[in-house]
This record gives structure tokens, sequence and C-alpha cells, in this order.
């Protein structure tokens, strides 16, 4: 109780020094805002990053939705297949300079290789363009019949530190720490980032989800950042919730949630946001977005699926979903609406769906049946 | 059920002395002790504490003096919403100590950097009642989005993100430590296998993040497979699952678990994701066990300071849990008695508390209970 003081003093000492320089830098800009430029042909540009397994044709089946309902954009398909790089596997160049260069990628879903010492390439993605915010937004649809059927939740997940440090050491045998790891200035940006979105989005009210009562100085620290980036924002509404409570209540009704953006550290985000997926009918149905501060990757968060690819019945709804809130990102509302509108009264009429929503279409099905209502 | 944890602990207090031993070589050991009984009956700690806890333990406390239950209650209203309790909370940890058996509700944490730590998790890391039991079971009458719902929750309770270690390295950086140590990892892996057994249980699921920090919950789950070795010839099977995959599977699928094991932090969001798939807070009854102690408390820690004092909360947990507390003394019959007549009131669905949308008072709700009584 005594340490904590001086600790009190300290924070609020933190939250002036960085808070003040860190308002007059994104005054004028909010966080990560998209910056890309149409190329000479009216078109932007974005990096396609197909994946493995079922990755290629639920690709192709986005690129064709996307020409037939004349969406300005110019894909450039990479792949992020490692490479051996001074003794190392890494990502290959040519992939990291497409994304540096358009600044906003729609990724496929990636295996996971088996082997030791492999740097996880989400983390690395993650790590070469500070993706400091993953968005899950996640809308009960309609045709596909779960337990809930009112869901419209957003949340924000903090993406670059808290649970998933990587710090760990064993004290001696059989004593293992795990540090948590929260700092001012990741709290503070993903707290800036959830309340713009908010505020873009229509929503009246962030919710900071923390244990607070538990980890008083690391979540109190991502609360008290939290609280001071609310003050900018006078017409959003601002609350912090237990997160036993709000796993207990979004379980239990999810409908009070349609109002607001929910913020957290990493490992409560990760998951909550699947829990919220469980309540629609799991990955194959939710979107989500790797916001960054030098790009912003827009995937599926769904498996590869290696036992179907290739046999044309994969669902490419997900990252149909996630190319969408690409659209959005980059200001492409009007495709957005139209694509979401056709993409979700095909899955409404259960005429052409495929087998994971209990239909029998295949992709391509699915696909044509999408863009014969964008005709 | 509750004699099956007991003997668990029992086991592992064994491997604990004969550490004790090699340590404190020629010192007297302290003698075992059993709980405190006078001329039958048996002397209770209780905790109502905040929120709701005074009305849910009247509810006890007339549902148990209208069957004659053998039990005397020594209460200490302790209040976590200031720290100017913390006298009486240590007199209720001596009380506990003699006890050995408490009732308790849910003490008021307060978020703020200077408040006191949870006195909730100074209880279970002093006394060490180490496993935490929830029981998330569909109620006969009371259909919620989800079916047939039958599972345990043990959760470990002393360690991991609740070890209260953390420190500033410099302005604006916080480090947090979760503590994960093999030997606690065996006892609540053995605990959940033993419960599994004693209650016919057929699988065990373990719930994890080894994924992602590989030594920590990777020890977990380790020592979680070196103790299903053990049990290979029982024939109960077990699983393990990342944990924000069970999240996800048990608001679509809860169907396929039974038995789950888990650090504490998992522990918290699990148990109140099943909860709310079978009907709230108010009807989850939970227990915390060790070697020595143990502990009732309703199975979702919530203080639930919004229905305090309005007679509107569900006795239900509370109740419950104090029939596992019954039964954990041998006093079957009456924890039976009691049980069967909570469950009949929900099942006749005409007097409800609020939660479960009825508009019958805590009140009413339990004399509903008294007359179901035998």
């Amino acid at each position: 109780m005594l340490a904590s003081r001086p600790f009190a003093s300290v924070s609020r000492s933190a939250v002036f020094r960085h808070a003040l320089p860190a308002t007059r830098k994104y005054a004028t800009a909010p966080t990560a805002t998209f910056a890309g430029q149409k190329g000479s042909d009216g078109k932007y540009t974005v990096t396609l990053i197909p994946g493995d397994g079922i990755g290629p044709e639920i690709s192709e089946s986005i690129k064709d939705i996307y020409s037939t309902a004349g969406v300005p954009i110019r894909w450039e398909e990479v792949s992020v297949t490692p490479v051996l790089k001074g003794g190392k596997t890494v990502i290959p160049d040519a992939a990291i300079h497409s994304v540096k260069k358009n600044t906003v990628a729609l990724k496929g879903p990636l295996a996971t290789p088996i082997g030791k010492g492999h740097v996880s390439l989400n983390l690395t993605l993650r790590r070469t363009f500070n993706l400091f915010a993953n968005v899950r937004p996640c809308v009960s649809i309609k045709g596909f019949k779960t337990p809930y059927d009112d869901v419209d939740t957003v949340l924000i997940r903090e993406n670059t530190e808290g649970e998933y440090s990587g710090i760990e050491h064993e004290v001696v045998d059989g004593v293992v720490q795990s540090i948590k790891l929260i700092t001012w200035d990741a709290s503070e940006r993903v707290a800036r980032y959830a309340f713009n979105y908010a505020k873009s989005s229509n929503r009246r009210k962030v919710t900071a989800v923390h244990k607070a009562n538990i980890m008083k100085m690391s979540d109190g620290m991502f609360l008290s950042a939290c609280r001071q980036v609310s003050k900018e924002f006078p017409d959003i509404s601002y609350d912090e919730d237990l997160l036993d409570r709000v796993c207990l209540q979004i379980t239990t009704n999810p409908r009070p949630y349609s109002d607001r953006v929910m913020v957290m550290p990493n490992l409560y985000g990760d998951i909550l946001s699947d829990m919220c997926a469980g309540l629609i009918g799991g990955l194959g149905l939710t979107p989500s977005g790797n916001i960054g501060r030098d790009a912003s990757i827009f995937e599926a968060v769904h498996g590869s699926a290696p036992d179907i690819a290739g046999k044309g019945l994969a669902n490419p709804t997900a990252l149909l979903l996630s190319s969408l809130m690409m659209l959005r990102h980059m200001g492409l509302y009007d495709f957005a609406e139209r694509i979401e509108k056709a993409a979700l009264d095909t899955i409404a009429e259960g005429k052409a769906i495929t087998g994971d929503l209990g239909g029998k279409a295949s992709t391509k099905e699915y696909t044509t049946a999408i863009m014969s209502k964008l005709q | 059920m509750l004699r099956s944890a007991l003997s668990v602990g029992a086991r592992s207090a064994t491997t604990q002395a004969r550490y004790a031993t090699t340590l404190s070589a020629g010192f007297p050991r302290p003698t075992q002790r059993l709980p405190t009984k006078y001329g039958g009956v048996h002397t209770v700690t209780l905790i109502p504490g905040d929120g709701i806890g005074a009305e849910i333990t009247d509810s006890v406390k007339e549902v148990f003096e209208h069957v004659n239950a053998p039990i005397e209650w020594d209460q200490y209203d302790v209040s976590g919403m200031s720290s100017t309790g913390e006298q009486l909370f240590h007199q209720a940890m001596e009380s506990l100590k003699r006890n050995k058996v408490g009732l308790k509700g849910i003490l008021f944490t307060p978020i703020s950097q200077s408040g006191h730590i949870s006195w909730n998790v100074a209880m279970r890391q002093q006394l060490d009642i180490y496993a935490s039991v929830v029981l998330c079971k569909s109620l006969p009458g009371f259909p919620t989005r989800h079916n047939n719902v039958d599972f345990a929750i043990i959760r470990e309770n002393t360690e991991g993100e609740y070890s209260g270690l953390e420190h500033q390295s410099y302005p604006g950086v916080v480090e947090s430590l979760k503590v994960s140590t093999r030997a606690k990892a065996d006892r609540i892996a053995r605990f959940a296998f033993d419960f599994a057994l004693k209650n016919n249980r057929k699988k065990v699921t373990c719930v994890h993040k080894a994924n992602i920090m590989k030594l920590g919950d990777g020890l977990f789950l380790n020592t979680f497979r070196q103790v299903a070795e053990e049990y290979a010839s029982s024939g109960i099977q077990f699983n393990d699952m990342i944990v924000d995959n069970t999240s996800m599977q048990l608001v679509a699928k809860p169907q396929q678990f039974d038995v789950m094991v888990m650090p504490n932090l998992y522990g918290a969001i699990v148990s109140n994701i099943g909860a709310a798939l079978v009907g709230g807070p108010g009807i989850v009854p939970g227990c915390n066990v060790g070697r020595e102690y143990a502990l009732f408390e309703p199975g979702c820690r919530h203080v639930a300071k919004d229905l305090m004092g309005t007679n509107r909360a569900n006795p239900a947990a509370m109740i419950l849990s104090a029939t596992m507390m019954l039964r954990h003394l041998g006093i079957d019959n009456t924890a039976n008695n009691i049980a069967s007549a909570v469950f009949d009131v929900i099942d006749e669905g005409k007097v409800r508390t609020a939660d479960m949308g009825g508009s019958a008072t805590t009140s009413e709700f339990t004399s509903a209970v008294i007359s179901k009584l035998n």
C-alpha cells in the first residue's frame, strides 16, 4: 500500500510527460488514418497475401467480387512463405516492401509452421508494421441460426504487449515467471484508436475492460491512459467494467453491447474476441483488422483448413468481411455497403451457401450469387 | 463430492509433511486438528461479505434454522468497502483457521491503486485453499439459450496472474508477474482427476495458453499431461484446449465439456461464461478447498452492489453452496433436503427472482424454499 503511493505520483507525471506531445502529434490526424494515394489509373494499390490452404481460393473469390463491383483497387499479390536469410527464416523482402509502400494489405489464413526456432509470421508482421490495435467486430448473420441473434459487438485489443510480451523465465526448476508488460504509450495509443473508431462508426460509448482489482498497477495504468484520452472526446461517454462481468453479461445477453466499443489489453481481447465470434457462429464469419502505425493488415482469423484446400468448398465470408473493413478504413464506404448487402442477402436467402453454413454450394457458386446481386 | 476433495487434500498433505520434516528436523510438528465441533454441532465461520452478501446469507440462516441444521455460525461482518475493516478481516481469518470450514459472500475490492489488495484472494492464498470448484449445470424448468450443460470448472486459486507482484520499472512501464509452479500445477491437476473419478465424470480438459506463454502455461500443460498418465487405467479421457478457443466453444457447443482444469485468470473468465450459459451468477454454487480448509462461496464471485439492500437478489447460489458445505461436513440428509427444495422451487417456476425473469423478492424465494422442506 505504501509502495503504491509513490507510483501514483510517478504515473501522474508520466501522464503529463507523454500526453502532451502525443496530443499534438495526433491532433491533425487520428491514429493510423489511411493516407494512400490513387495511382495514375485512378486505383489504389493494395497488397494481397493469399495465404496457405484454402487461402488462394477465397482470395480469388474476393478478387472476382471486387472487379464486378468496380472497386478502385489494384491487387499486388505477394507471398510471405519464409525464406532463409543470414541463417534465419524471415518474410521475403518483396512482401515487406509491398506492404510498406501500399500501407494496406489483405491477408488470407497462414498455416502454422511446425518446427523449432521459427518466429510466427503473424508476430513478425505485427512487429514489422507496428500493428498496435486489433479490431474485431461481430455481428449476427441473418440466415445462420445460433443461440444468439442480437449480437453487434466491436472489440479493440491492444496488440503489441501485455501477456504476449514473450518475456518468461524459469527461476528455479518448476517455478516460472511470465511477465505481463503494460506501457503507458501503448495503452494510450490503443485507447485513442478506440475513441476515434467509436466516433467514426457512430457508437456513443467506449468501455475499457480490465482486471484492475487484482492487477492494480498494470491494468490500473491501462485504465488511467483510457481515462486521460476520454477527456479529449467529450461527446463519447466512457466507462470501465471488470472482465468477469463483461464475460457474464455478453454471454447472458449481448444486445446492450451494440452501442459501444470495448477496448482492452492483449489477452483479454484475444479471449473475448473469440468468445464473441462463438456467439455468431465461429471464426468463418468474423472479420478482423490490424491497425498499425506504418500499415494496416486486414485478415481472416480462421485456420487454413488444409483438409478442404483446393476442393472449392471453402467459405470466403470472413475474408470478404475483412476486406470490407479495409474498404471502410480507406474511406470507400459506398462500395463496402453494396458488397456487404449483397453478401449478407446471399447468406440470408440460404440458397447458395457453403457447407460450413449448412448449405451445399461451392465457393464459386456462392461467389457468383454475390456477384449477380452486384450487377 | 467434497469428501473426494478432502481425500485429495490428505494425500498431498503427506508429501508436504515430508518436506516439512526435512526442513525442520527435530521440531515438533503441529498436530492435525479436526474442525470445531461441540456436542455434535459444527462451528462454521460466516462472512456475509459486501453487496448482496448479507441478504443471501440471511436466507441461508433462515433455511438452516428451519431444518435445525447442526451448524453454529461464527459471524464476521467484514467489509472491503474501506480499508478500515482490516482488523475484523484478521479476526475472521483466525476464526477460519480455528473452525476450518467457512461460508462466505464476496468482499469488495477497490480498483484504485491506493486501495487494499483483494481480501478474497488473500484468504485463498493464506489458507492455501487452492482448488476452486464451480458447477455449471442446466436446471430443469429453467430453459436458457443452451440445453444439457453440465460441467465442472476446477480452477487453480493461489498463484498465476493473481500473484500480486507488480512493479514500475520506468515511468510508464509496468511489469506484472504471473507465477506458475510445477507443484501447484501438479496438485490442481490431481484434484481435477480425482474429482472426475469420484463424481463419475468421463473427461478432463486442460485450458491454457501455452502457444503464447510457452514456459508458464507450458509447465501447467505438461504437468497436467504427466498427471493424466497416472490415471490412464481409470478410463478418464483427457484433452487440452487453448483458452480463446475454449471460450468460443463454450458459447457455441458447451455440451462437449465435462471437467475443466485451468490456471487462475482463465478460471475467472470460464466460470463467468459458464454461469451465463445456465442462468447467471444467482444459481451457480462453488467452493474453495485446500489441504486443511474449505471455504464455500457462490461460484461466480460478484459483489452485486447494484442489488444491495433491495431484497431482489437470488439466494439460490448461496443456499446451494451451503448445501455443499453440509455434505462436506457429512450432513448429507439435510443437504439433500435443502438442495431438492431449491431445485423444486426453480422447476415450478412460480417464485423466481428478477435475474431469472420473475418478480419475487429474496425473502419470498426463501419462504418458498422453506415451504418445500421436508
